[in-house]
């Protein structure tokens, strides 16, 4: 009876496959999310070439030389006019902002603030920026007025550099860090997706077979088990089918638009990650990583996590007749989920070993994600271990459960279930 | 009764969901090529029993043998299965989904292909391969429904509520077909609580009633035992009064109802069992004119009733 399992996974599959929606969204999807990506990028070019001007009056008549004119930020110097001419003035040519020094703000003494005019919220990057050139100004006149020069100060400060170095001997980058952080990350929130969106999938698989009414008959020529197997392989399958599409067509898409940018965001990145030396860095950090051994990790994690949460669901299909019923269900199974994600996010990638990341690496339905996170950190062997035997342990039971559900369930019309119905069917 | 070398043999079966018993000791047998009703009212079990022969139940207590063998998973690619709860994937063409199905029960694709063609050729629907179920109406469907419960030649059919549900032609060709196939060799099982069809179709039958099986046997033997001997007759005499009590000396006598052209004296005559209709019959002759004769037999229906009430 074995050799019927491939068949129905064939099925399964090209129902998945040839399901309208499905096609439609292994296509759009990629299109929306380039969409997006493409309208954000616009509108950042689109900023850049709008420029924010500053206007200032400085009665201490000192700071001339302390602002720097940015691409995107100018300065005007209003030091001719009066306070409230001034004001007039920059409401009139729509300036950004007046940024007005009265005398005595450069007394170090004296707490009179310096006064930033604007119509809208002010940007406080822009404020954290002005606050810095002109204490760094002001600081410099105060140490030149009790006798000390600036530049000797500055000619003494120390360069330091911390080399970051593993116990095993590997050296380690400060990018690094943020490398496995997006790599356990990344992982994590991929499992997540791939559960939510194709565990929902089987469960919408068992509804219609029982909806259609053809359930008994399938069950009539295999095992209920062997059906749930198989439908959770089939769909598993479309799943990676569709990432792949997702993966090859949205890098496509990804392409084209930045060749219709330019070398936009090319430059961009290389601007974020200051130059190109830091770019290289991000590269071997990667190369650094055991990535033969993660893969490893990861797909067993992946599969074991997928399983588990699958079966859930494809219980939850064989106890109600539509997906209405299948809500009061639905929700906590989101609930370790989110959880999972969560802890990842809060805690397993600001310290990958703590004791919450530990234990939550641990539970059968947080540790697949909370996992995939922390292996990028390191995790020492038996820790892998004890989750891994502790998950395969869950997930025997788990289907084990979710096998009497489904073989109950599927053959049970009409009412919806209750949890308590659900319990005495175990006893069938 | 003991059935030498039956297709299908129940023995002892109990099924409980929960609390509540669905079967309690049940055995059957059904004899090679028969067509065999199981007959009770709505929630006697029927169904469950069906389901444990097909092994999507499994009783908690007792055996199923198929052929001599314990019933086992080989078995389900001889079995055909049309459940009361009828339906086919919706959004699956005819052609691959009668394929699907048939390799499911271990044809292979190209005999299995074949099969699908004999069967579209006979109902006349040789360009339904490519139609999606939803495309079809409700018959259509049903001629569907039926092809994929006998396309694997399967020994043993079970229908369960075969004549609820369907349009009266699809009944009717079903009903065709159920013959057909048994004058081929199969054996027919199927549930109803209709009894109407019974009669037409079935040698043997089986009452369940209450998650018992209270009556089985086959259909001739079990009116056999039913038979009141009581006999219907319509009589012309001068002196009715002199025959009546000439008939109640040895005989109960009630009056019946049946409808006629002329007037009659109309009577249900009940004998002893060891007694010989003819003398009767004799007695009649003598003292009448016999205008009507007949045998009341009881009609699966009544012994339906009359047995459901003695298990009250």
């Amino acid at each position: 009876m074995n050799n019927l399992l491939p068949l129905i996974i064939k099925r399964e599959f090209m129902a998945r496959v040839r399901n309208r929606t499905f096609r439609v969204m292994t296509f759009l999807s990629p299109l929306l999310m380039v969409g997006m990506v493409s309208v954000i990028i616009g509108l950042r070019t689109l900023q850049k070439d709008q420029k924010t001007t500053i206007a200032y009056l400085d009665e201490t008549h000192v700071l001339d030389d302390a602002f720097t004119n940015t691409t995107q930020i100018q300065f005007r110097n209003y030091n001719t006019f009066t306070l409230q001419k001034a004001k007039e003035l920059v409401t009139l040519e729509g300036l950004y902002a007046l940024l007005y020094i009265p005398k005595e703000s450069a007394n170090p003494n004296s707490d009179t603030p310096i006064q930033f005019f604007t119509a809208a919220t002010p940007d406080p990057i822009i404020i954290e920026a002005i606050n810095n050139d002109i204490k760094a100004k002001f600081t410099k006149l105060n140490l030149s007025a009790i006798g000390i020069d600036p530049q000797k100060i500055e000619a003494q400060e120390a360069e330091i550099t911390i080399a970051i170095q593993t116990f095993s001997g590997g050296v380690a980058s400060e990018t690094s860090d943020y490398v496995k952080m997006f790599f356990g990350g990344a992982a994590g929130y991929l499992l997540m997706m791939f559960i939510i969106i194709y565990g929902n999938m089987v469960m919408r698989s068992v509804i219609e077979e029982k909806t259609n009414r053809i359930i008994e008959i399938i069950i009539s020529s295999v095992h209920p088990i062997q059906l749930m197997f198989g439908k959770i392989v089939g769909t598993s399958f479309a799943g990676i089918t569709q990432f792949l599409i997702w993966l090859l067509f949205g890098g496509l898409l990804f392409q084209s638009v930045q060749w219709y940018f330019g070398l936009e965001t090319t430059e961009s990145l290389r601007y974020l990650s200051k130059d190109y030396e830091m770019l290289f860095t991000v590269f071997q950090d990667i190369e650094n990583l055991p990535l033969a051994t993660y893969s490893i990790f990861f797909l067993l994690y992946f599969i074991s996590g997928y399983f588990l949460y699958s079966s859930i669901y494809a219980a939850i299909g064989a106890a109600v007749d539509s997906e209405t019923d299948a809500q009061q269900f639905r929700f906590p199974i989101m609930i370790p989920l989110m959880l999972a994600i969560y802890v990842g996010f809060f805690t397993v990638l600001q310290d990958p070993h703590s004791t919450v990341a530990t234990i939550f690496s641990m539970v059968p339905l947080t540790s697949p994600v909370v996992m995939l996170m922390r292996i990028p950190f390191g995790v020492p062997w038996w820790e892998i271990l004890i989750s891994m035997l502790i998950l395969l342990g869950s997930i025997a039971f788990t289907v084990w459960i979710a096998a009497k559900i489904y073989k109950v369930g599927i053959l049970m019309y009409g009412k919806k279930p209750t949890y308590k119905d659900l319990f005495t069917w175990l006893k069938y | 009764m003991s059935i030498i070398n039956p297709l299908l043999e129940v023995k002892e079966v109990t099924k409980h969901f929960g609390t509540a018993t669905a079967l309690h000791n049940v055995s059957l047998q059904v004899p090679k090529g028969s067509i065999f009703g199981l007959l009770g009212p709505n929630g006697a079990g029927k169904t469950t029993l069906l389901r444990i022969i097909n092994q999507i139940a499994i009783p908690d207590a007792g055996s199923v043998y198929f052929d001599g063998n314990l019933l086992d998973t080989t078995h389900t690619s001889a079995i055909g299965y049309m459940p009361e709860e009828r339906g086919l994937y919706k959004s699956m063409r005819v052609g691959e989904q009668l394929l699907y199905l048939a390799q499911l029960k271990g044809m292979s694709k190209k005999d299995a292909t074949e099969r699908i063609q004999y069967w579209f050729d006979k109902f006349d629907i040789s360009d339904w391969w490519n139609k999606k179920i939803q495309e079809l109406s409700k018959g259509m469907a049903q001629k569907i429904q039926f092809i994929v419960t006998v396309l694997h030649r399967p020994k043993l059919l079970i229908f369960d509520e075969p004549f609820s549900g369907f349009d009266p032609i699809n009944a009717g060709i079903i009903k065709d077909e159920i013959l057909q196939l048994r004058d081929e060799g199969a054996t027919i099982v199927f549930s109803t609580h209709r009894m109407e069809n019974v009669e037409e179709l079935c040698d043997h039958i089986a009452l369940m009633y209450r998650s018992q099986k209270i009556l089985d046997g086959t259909v001739s033997e079990i009116k056999k035992t039913y038979r009141s001997h009581t006999f219907e007759v319509g009589l012309q005499t001068t002196n009715q009064e002199h025959l009546m009590s000439v008939l109640q000396e040895q005989y109960t006598t009630k009056p019946a109802y049946f409808k006629t052209i002329d007037d009659q004296l109309k009577l249900q005559i009940t004998v002893a069992p060891e007694t010989a209709s003819n003398a009767l019959l004799t007695l009649l002759n003598t003292q009448s004119t016999v205008l009507h004769f007949k045998e009341m037999i009881p009609s699966v229906h009544d012994i339906f009733i009359q047995k459901i009430k003695e298990n009250e």
